[in-house]
């Protein structure tokens, strides 16, 4: 079976260093990859990278087999979906506006439909009319999300589709990622709670420095050694009923 | 496309509004007057509304209507409510042009003075577009327009500067402040058909201009040909403010207010708000238009001067509320 998206000894160069270094990896249909790391670690342009947005320096990038270089707009778009970090709304249309754009390939009245089923999945059904910008940020990241998951690309990516959700949207909006892989799509998400990483993907790729540390299942991944070397950490995951819970403390504390 | 109640009740204005310009000016007419203009339309009655009053009011409302919508075109490729010709320096682009023709002694070829005016306006939108491919940020572009506009005013000044007969520089200045004076049916003859041309490229644009409400990487990957939706609009934009300054001059911020008054009524889609912006830029104009012409002033007033009395304070009160949406 063919793999979804592939890097291959991708490198990407941002003002003169390398933000992401020789990276390689591949997700298949039907799987749940987490990227974590610290901040400035490289996730945002990893999955540029993957999609055709930052230009290689090295390496390559595939989508369904192609590579990325050579794709049309159309062609890319019918291979992946997108959810950036940037949440800037220009116009305060109605949230199902904004959700019906993920489904510009299909009529209207369909693309509507579509908009206020995604809504209501992600707990959004009674502010369907609501502008955009009369909404909180992290409702405004749910409508981005309720795009996302009405594209009909089989891979879907979303930058941090968590950020600034309380604790129990953010349960909910990996749930409904998961959804989506479990239908077999496959789906690329970057993530800071590795609490959270650990028990909603199938494997986690932790990148520091540019680099991939693990490329693993969560226990794997997180283990006490990785912590310490991609995120100077000192603990480990424990298993509770409710599933494994980050248990660590800094390895450097008082230090900057 | 069906007509909406917004752009039935601005049609419906404009119309009334059209007929009022032509109907009232500096000469008062009869009733036996406007009788014999209707039904003759060659006689001296006729010659003032059909002959002057008309095509000055349809000049005004293609050089209102083109600058609408150029306004909102680019404010929805530029994300920015606050985008527009003058702001982002096209108009002063076409202004400088208009200036070097007139002291290049080209004010008497036909047409030469239009045709740097629209080839400097076109120059001019160009610089932004790269500039607005390089900066993400709204302010950044604003600041990069006043940069652009300051520059292109320095360069006229010094146009004025070596400027050696009055003559020259009082035309140029005519040209600066922007009017619809003594226009015929000539000039909206040849200024319909770029205009109608770009308006063909906005239109053709407006699913990219939707799609940009999410800004360029979400964009980029929703399957809509972005970079052929983006060429039409900026193509569109600077040929309707090409053609609008090489007709009547340099007129500032009808761009900024005609979109900002009928935003709420196009419940803020920035595709659907391109035909009332386009009508309400022609309904401002023709309005300006007729104050200039019927406000007891020694000198008449300069339409460009009307529309930046009213326009600048407008562009600072839209400024302080955009600040929201670009909190993120």
């Amino acid at each position: 079976m063919t793999a979804r998206a592939e890097l291959i000894g991708a490198s990407v160069r941002l003002g003169g260093r390398l933000a992401l270094d020789n990276v390689s990896l591949s997700l298949a249909s039907g799987e749940m990859v987490g990227v974590v790391g610290p901040n400035g670690a490289g996730k945002t342009t990893l999955l540029r990278a993957l999609l055709g947005l930052a230009t290689l320096a090295h390496g390559a990038a595939r989508l369904g087999g192609r590579s990325v270089a050579g794709l049309s707009g159309a062609q890319r778009a019918d291979l992946a979906a997108y959810m950036p970090q940037e949440r800037r709304v220009a116009w305060s249309l109605p949230a199902w506006r904004i959700a019906a754009l993920g489904a510009v390939d299909r009529p209207a009245g369909l693309a509507r439909a579509a908009a206020l089923e995604s809504l209501a999945r992600l707990g959004l059904a009674d502010l369907a009319e609501r502008g955009v910008l009369d909404m909180s940020g992290g409702e405004r990241g749910r409508v981005l999300l309720a795009r996302l998951l009405i594209t009909r690309a089989p891979l879907l990516v979303a930058d941090e589709p968590t950020a600034g959700l309380d604790p129990d949207a953010q349960f909910l909006a990996l749930e409904r990622l998961r959804d989506e892989a479990g239908e077999g799509r496959a789906v690329l998400v970057t993530l800071h709670d590795l609490t959270l990483a650990a028990r909603t993907c199938d494997r986690l790729i932790v990148l520091s420095g540019g680099r991939i540390l693990a490329n693993a299942p969560p226990a794997a991944a997180l283990s006490p050694e990785i912590l310490a070397g991609a995120f100077q950490l000192e603990g480990g995951l424990i298993d509770t009923p409710s599933g494994p819970v980050l248990a660590a403390r800094r390895l450097h504390p008082g230090q900057a | 496309m069906k007509l909406s109640r917004q752009n039935l009740l601005l049609l419906v204005a404009l119309l009334a509004l059209a007929a009022l310009a032509v109907g009232f000016g500096e000469t008062a007419l009869s009733g036996a007057q406007y009788r014999m203009a209707l039904s003759r339309p060659e006689s001296p009655p006729g010659e003032i509304l059909w002959g002057l009053r008309a095509p000055r009011a349809a000049v005004a409302a293609l050089v209102g209507a083109a600058l609408g919508l150029s306004g909102a075109v680019m404010q929805g490729l530029l994300r920015n409510p606050l985008a527009e010709p003058g702001v982002l320096g096209v108009s002063a682009g076409g202004g400088l042009g208009a200036a070097l023709a007139i002291a290049a002694g080209l004010a008497s070829a036909p047409g030469g003075v239009e045709l740097a005016a629209l080839v400097g306006a076109l120059a001019a939108g160009g610089f932004v577009v790269t500039a607005a491919a390089r900066f993400r940020e709204p302010e950044t572009l604003i600041l990069m327009g006043v940069a652009l506009s300051a520059f292109g005013g320095a360069l006229t000044a010094l146009v004025f500067n070596f400027s050696r007969s009055p003559m020259t520089t009082a035309e140029m200045m005519a040209w600066l402040m922007g009017s619809v004076e003594n226009r015929d049916w000539s000039d909206a003859a040849w200024a319909a058909p770029p205009m109608l041309l770009g308006l063909g490229l906005c239109l053709y644009a407006r699913p990219g201009l939707l799609m940009m409400t999410l800004g360029e990487e979400t964009a980029a990957l929703s399957g809509l040909p972005m970079a052929r939706l983006r060429a039409a609009a900026v193509a569109g934009a600077a040929l309707l403010t090409g053609a609008a300054v090489a007709v009547s001059g340099v007129i500032g911020f009808v761009g900024l207010a005609a979109p900002h008054l009928v935003r709420a009524g196009a419940r803020n889609d920035p595709a659907a708000i391109l035909a009332p912006s386009a009508l309400s830029g022609a309904i401002l104009l023709v309005s300006a238009d007729l104050i200039a012409r019927v406000l007891p002033t020694e000198v008449e007033l300069k339409l460009g001067v009307v529309t930046a009395l009213f326009g600048a304070p407008l562009f600072a009160t839209i400024a302080w509320r955009a600040a929201r949406s670009w909190r993120g």
